[in-house]
C-alpha cells in the first residue's frame, strides 16, 4: 500500500489534490464513463481529509492510500510514504517532502490557476510513476468541466 | 453499473436517487449534510421527481415522513446525534403506526461534551424505539443498503420503518471505489411501493388511534412479530440483490473466520475490516482468530451470534458507545446470547482513531483471560 499525506491550509485544495489521485489510481485505467463490464483491474483507494470543521486558511491535513487490494485501514495515516505541502509556511524542515516552491507558483500563473494543488500532484505522480493520463481522468472524474484543460495542462508542466 | 470514487454519503444518496422516494424531508447536520444537499440538487435538476420539503428541526423532519408515508408514499429523511435525538419522540410514533420509513443516521458523538465526530452513542440509545438498524462497513454497502432497505422496510411481513447506520466521517466522508448501479437494474430490483396502510378516501379508515390496555398488547407484540419475522425477509432480499447486482450479503451478521476460532472480537461498523486484518496477522502467527460483524442490531442476530461464537473460548465486543453505569450497550446484549464474552472494549468515542495495534492488544487481552472493560 502506498500511503500519501498533504499538508494545507483550508482553501488552497489539499483534499481536492488527495481524492485527484484516489480518482486517477483507481479509476485511470478505466473505460471515460467509467462503465464497467468485468475484467477491470483491481484498483483501491480511499481519500479522506483531517475530519472536523473546514476552516478557510487553518492548517488541515488530508490522506490517500492506493493499494491492490481492498484497504481496510480507515485511520489516519501514521507513516507516510510521501508528504506533500501545499503551503511552504507549514513546512518545518522535519522529514523529505514535497513542499511548494516557486517553481510550481509560475505554473500556477502561466495557467492562471489561483492554487497549486494539481501542480503538486503532478510533481508527486512522476515520483510514483503515474501516468499523466491517469491524472487526467482523476481531474475529469472529480473536477467541474471549466477547470479540465487548464488543470491537465499545468500537470503536464509539472511532470517534466 | 458505473465505477465511482465517491464518499460514503454520495453514495447513499445515489442510492436513495435509485429508490425514488416521493417525499424527502430532512434538516441538515454535521456529517449528514451533504446526503440531503445531494438529494435537494437531485430534485432541483429534476433527475428525481420527489417533494423535497425543508422543516424547521429534525421534529419536525420525521413528522413530516409520518404524514408523507400514511399518505401512501415512499419517503426518506435523514439525520445524525442530537438530530436523532431530538426525533427520539417521533421514532415510535413512525414504528408503531407501521410505516416504512427509510432513514439514514450518520453516526455521531452525542453532546456534552460537544463533539461533531462519529462514533455510535446516538443509534445505540434508540434500539428500543421499535426500527430496523442496520450498519454499514463501507461507501459500497452503504449504497446498497440505501436499496435493500426499502425492499424489507415496505415488505408486507414487515412494515416497519428502516435506520442505515454509517460511521460519521469515516464512512460518510471517506472516498472510494463505489459500483453504482443502473436506473434499469434498481427498478428491476426495486418495486413500486404499494400498501394498504393509506390515508385513502374511497376506503376511510382510523389511522394512529389512541388503543386500551388489551388492545395496545395486541399492536405491540405484532410489531415485535414483524421485526422478527423480518430477518427471514433480510435473507430473501439479499438473494434477490445478489440476483440483481452480483454482491451478495451475509444476513444479519458478518461472520469471519469463526468456524475454529478460539478467539473473537464481535463489533459493527466500519473498524471490521481492520479487525479481519488484525486476525489475519495473528492467525499468521498461529493464534486461532476470528471476527464477528453484526450488520443488525435490531432485529437482534440473537441465533447468528450464537451459533457464531460457539466453540469460541473467549469472546471481546469492541464498540463505540457508553451506557454510563453500565457499559457498551452492545456487550450487555452479545453477553445475554453467549457466556464466553468476556471482554468489552469501548473505543472511536468521539471520532478518536482505532489503530491495528490496538486491536491486536484486544486479541492478547482476550487470550491472556482478561475480564471486564477496557478503554481503547
Amino acid at each position: 500500500m502506498l500511503q500519501i499525506v498533504w499538508h494545507g491550509r483550508g482553501g488552497q485544495g489539499a483534499f481536492t489534490a488527495a481524492r485527484l489521485l484516489g480518482a486517477a489510481y483507481a479509476l485511470g485505467g478505466m473505460k471515460e464513463n467509467g462503465r464497467t463490464d468485468g475484467g477491470e483491474p483491481e484498483k483501491y483507494a480511499l481519500a479522506f481529509p483531517s475530519f472536523g470543521p473546514e476552516r478557510r486558511g487553518a492548517p488541515m491535513r488530508a490522506f490517500t492510500k492506493l493499494s491492490d487490494v481492498l484497504i481496510h485501514d480507515r485511520s489516519e495515516i501514521a507513516r507516510a510514504d510521501f508528504v506533500v505541502f501545499l503551503d511552504e509556511t507549514l513546512y518545518a524542515g522535519e522529514r523529505d517532502a514535497l513542499v511548494a516552491g516557486p517553481d510550481d507558483y509560475a505554473i500556477a500563473e502561466k495557467f492562471r490557476l489561483p492554487v497549486i494543488n494539481t501542480i503538486m500532484l503532478g510533481r508527486l505522480a512522476k515520483k510514483i510513476d503515474m501516468p499523466a493520463e491517469h491524472i487526467a481522468q482523476g481531474i475529469r472524474l472529480v473536477m467541474p468541466g471549466r477547470m479540465h484543460e487548464k488543470n491537465m495542462l499545468a500537470v503536464r508542466e509539472a511532470m517534466k | 453499473m458505473s465505477r465511482q470514487f465517491i464518499s460514503g454519503n454520495d453514495a447513499f444518496a445515489l442510492g436513495i436517487l435509485l429508490a425514488k422516494p416521493a417525499v424527502i424531508s430532512a434538516y441538515p447536520i454535521t456529517p449528514q449534510t451533504t446526503v440531503v444537499e445531494r438529494l435537494s440538487e437531485y430534485v432541483e435538476s429534476g433527475e428525481l421527481d420527489a417533494e423535497f420539503i425543508h422543516v424547521e428541526s429534525e421534529h419536525s423532519a420525521l413528522s413530516c415522513a409520518i404524514g408523507a408515508s400514511a399518505a401512501g408514499v415512499r419517503t426518506f429523511t435523514a439525520t445524525s446525534s442530537q438530530g436523532l435525538l431530538y426525533m427520539a419522540e417521533c421514532l415510535p410514533y413512525a414504528a408503531g403506526g407501521r410505516y416504512p420509513i427509510v432513514m439514514m443516521n450518520a453516526n455521531r458523538a452525542i453532546a456534552l461534551p460537544w463533539n461533531i465526530y462519529g462514533d455510535q452513542s446516538d443509534s445505540l440509545s434508540q434500539l428500543a424505539c421499535g426500527w430496523i438498524q442496520a450498519y454499514a462497513e463501507d461507501a459500497q454497502e452503504a449504497l446498497d443498503f440505501a436499496l435493500m432497505s426499502y425492499y424489507i422496510a415496505e415488505h408486507p411481513q414487515v412494515a416497519v420503518p428502516f435506520m442505515v447506520n454509517l460511521d460519521g466521517f469515516h464512512i460518510t466522508h471517506t472516498y472510494e471505489i463505489v459500483d453504482v448501479p443502473t436506473r434499469e437494474q434498481a427498478d428491476a430490483f426495486l418495486p413500486p411501493y404499494e400498501t394498504e396502510n393509506r390515508i385513502d378516501f374511497a376506503r376511510p379508515k382510523n389511522m394512529a388511534f389512541s388503543a386500551g390496555p388489551g388492545h395496545n398488547k395486541i399492536f405491540r407484540r405484532n410489531h415485535h412479530k414483524a421485526m422478527l419475522r423480518s430477518s427471514e425477509v433480510i435473507v430473501e432480499c439479499e438473494s434477490r440483490f445478489a440476483e440483481f447486482f452480483g454482491r451478495r450479503y451475509s444476513g444479519l451478521v458478518d461472520a469471519y473466520k469463526t468456524d475454529d476460532a478460539e478467539f473473537v472480537l464481535v463489533t459493527l461498523g466500519s473498524v471490521a475490516g481492520l479487525a479481519r486484518d488484525a486476525a489475519d496477522e495473528l492467525r499468521g502467527q498461529g493464534a486461532k482468530a476470528g471476527v464477528l460483524r453484526l450488520r443488525y442490531m435490531r432485529p437482534f442476530p440473537e441465533e447468528a451470534i450464537r451459533k457464531a461464537l460457539a466453540g469460541a473460548k473467549a469472546v471481546a465486543v469492541l464498540e463505540k458507545d457508553i451506557s454510563p453505569g453500565k457499559g457498551g450497550a452492545v456487550f450487555a446484549e452479545v453477553s445475554g446470547v453467549c457466556e464466553s464474552v468476556r471482554l468489552n472494549a469501548i473505543g472511536g468515542l468521539g471520532g478518536e482513531d482505532i489503530s491495528k495495534e490496538s486491536l491486536r492488544s484486544v486479541f492478547a487481552m482476550l487470550a491472556e483471560g482478561k475480564e471486564g472493560e477496557l478503554w481503547l
